[in-house]
């Protein structure tokens, strides 16, 4: 019996949060369509997510093309296959590893952030202070970064692509041998359009669930520094599922036929 | 009182956290221009009555009137437009750490756009010699400023727009008593000269006369006495006695005792 209560428990407590937390997501989308609206706090986010997670998210990139490179090689020679390295290397980076990683690498670096800071707002009074003057907190601190996070990501998965893809072509191309031109005509001739596209979708879905997260953490944080601590590592935690959980969903949608 | 709409007017004001009964049915009326000094013990739950009333908390039951009209009735938007009347000093200054101090004095200018950025720097800049800081530290973050100095800016930002309503939740704990008298003073300009509606929560007995028209005390959830703020050290209210005068035997059971 007390089993089942506390089952029964968990699942409600889930459903709560699932309650709370769609709302959230609701009241700083409803913002971004009612005015006045912060571009300044929207150029802030913008810069924050996109400019400055570039170096991190470029290195995670370039490391990870060459890895693939490299494993693919040992692979696919045993079955003299290494013609379709180039192309594997750019499907896996754009569709998959390009969002993926740096979806993951910025929840670490933004989510964080974004949970700390509104956090801290929280517990020192800051986001009542808004409200006293006149401004929505929601629209003042969430919405901005919701979209701001939600339009970086993508741009940042772009250069993720371009540099994933490059790493590989080095490793290929200076180590395993490859000829550069075959190798690039490799990588252009099977890559299509949705292949990227449906990684900038995936991307701009986890820019948004970041960023979501981050906020809905650090909103609702309670009790001093030790509460923004929790918020923090919930907000990095609970994006990084999230993101490996919508991957799975998304890529059923884009793919599965 | 009899007849005039009091600008604050509270009835049965309720509110827990937990099986912790804050405060435990709180009538209040406080007339327009005029200013109320909230008393009581750490824990007593002043600070959450304040935000009550900006309805920052929402109470469990319990009826909020400002300017004779009830706070829970109003949409969203009108009630940030209702909040926009009231200016609050927060206990803790609660200044944004990532603006400087002018935009902080200056942020609900700037948020009503009434103002340019230039214009709303001067302004704050005139609103800070008020408060007796000086333009050199418009510039500096609020983390680069003393405690005591983070309060009076807390102080120019929540006057900075001219609110109908003021809210000091202890405004000069943490200055020394010259700057304390010099804030006092400012609070009662401030209430005389915009005839503005005040309510400061304060623990120090000289201000709370410097700055009163009238006092109450709140004591387990209630006010257990109100009246002129001068009458304070003289109420024959024991609970009022034994606070006013700090003695440590008294009917107030300190919650250290137990
Ligand atoms: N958000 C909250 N969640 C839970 N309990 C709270 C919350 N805010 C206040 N309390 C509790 O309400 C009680 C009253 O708090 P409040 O801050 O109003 O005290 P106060 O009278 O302002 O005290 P002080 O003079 O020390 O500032 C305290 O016991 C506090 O623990
Ligand atoms: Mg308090």
């Amino acid at each position: 019996m007390a089993l089942l209560a506390a089952l029964g428990r968990f699942v409600l407590d889930i459903c709560g949060f699932a309650g709370r937390l769609a709302l959230f997501a609701l009241a700083g989308l409803s913002h971004l369509f009612r005015p006045p609206f912060y571009g300044r706090m929207f150029a802030r986010a913008l810069v924050e997510i996109g400019y400055f997670s570039l170096p991190v998210v470029a290195l995670t990139a370039v490391f990870t093309g060459m890895v693939l490179a490299l494993q693919s090689y040992t692979g696919f020679a045993r079955f003299s296959a290494e013609g379709a390295i180039a192309n594997l290397i750019v499907l896996s980076v754009t569709r998959e590893l390009g969002p993926v990683l740096a979806g993951l690498m910025v929840a670490g670096r933004v989510g964080a952030a974004m949970a700390a800071e509104i956090g801290t707002m929280r517990v020192t009074d800051q986001i009542d202070a808004l409200a006293t003057l006149s401004t929505n907190p929601m629209k003042y601190l969430v919405a901005p970064r919701l979209l701001a996070a939600a339009i970086a990501l993508p741009l940042l998965v772009l250069i993720a692509d371009i540099i994933g893809v490059l790493g590989g072509f080095i490793i290929a191309t200076a180590k395993l041998g490859f000829n550069p031109h075959t190798y690039l005509a490799n990588t252009i001739s099977f890559l299509q359009t949705m292949d990227v596209v449906s990684g900038l979708a995936k991307a701009a879905v986890f820019g948004f669930l970041v960023a979501l997260m981050g906020c809905f953490h650090g909103y609702n944080s309670r009790g001093g520094a030790e509460g923004v601590g929790t918020a923090t590592t919930s907000a990095v935690v609970s994006a990084s599922v999230l993101i490996l959980a919508f991957d799975y969903v998304l890529t059923e949608m884009f793919f599965a036929r | 009182m009899s007849g005039v709409v009091p600008m604050i007017r509270l009835r049965g004001l309720t509110k827990a956290f937990g099986d912790k009964q804050v405060l435990a049915g709180i009538d209040l009326d406080i007339a327009a221009g005029t200013s109320l000094v909230v008393i009581g013990g750490s824990g007593s739950g002043k600070s959450v009555l304040i935000k009550c009333i900006l309805g920052l908390i929402t109470p469990d039951a319990g009826v909020v009137e400002i300017d004779g009209v009830a706070m829970h009735t109003l949409s969203g938007r009108a009630r940030e437009k209702a909040r926009a009347r009231v200016g609050m000093l927060f206990q803790n200054a609660a200044l944004f750490d990532s603006l400087p101090v002018w935009e902080n004095v200056a942020f609900g200018l700037l948020a009503r756009h009434q103002v340019t950025r230039r214009q709303a720097r001067a302004a704050a800049i005139e609103v800070l010699a008020q408060v007796g800081l000086g333009a050199d530290i418009a510039g500096l973050y609020p983390a680069e400023l003393s405690g005591g100095m983070q309060k009076r800016v807390g102080l120019a930002r929540a006057i900075a727009a001219r609110p109908d309503i003021l809210f000091f939740d202890e405004p000069t704990t943490g200055l020394d008593p010259i700057m304390g008298a010099v804030i006092d003073g400012l609070i009662v300009d401030c209430v005389k000269r915009l005839g503005s509606t005040a309510i400061a929560i304060t623990h120090d007995m000289a201000s709370a006369r410097r700055i009163g028209d009238r006092a109450a005390m709140l004591y387990g959830g209630q006010i257990v006495w109100q009246g002129a703020a001068t009458d304070l050290m003289a109420s024959g209210n024991p609970l009022v006695d034994q606070f006013t005068h700090g003695r440590r035997e008294g009917p107030i059971q300190m919650e250290t005792r137990r």
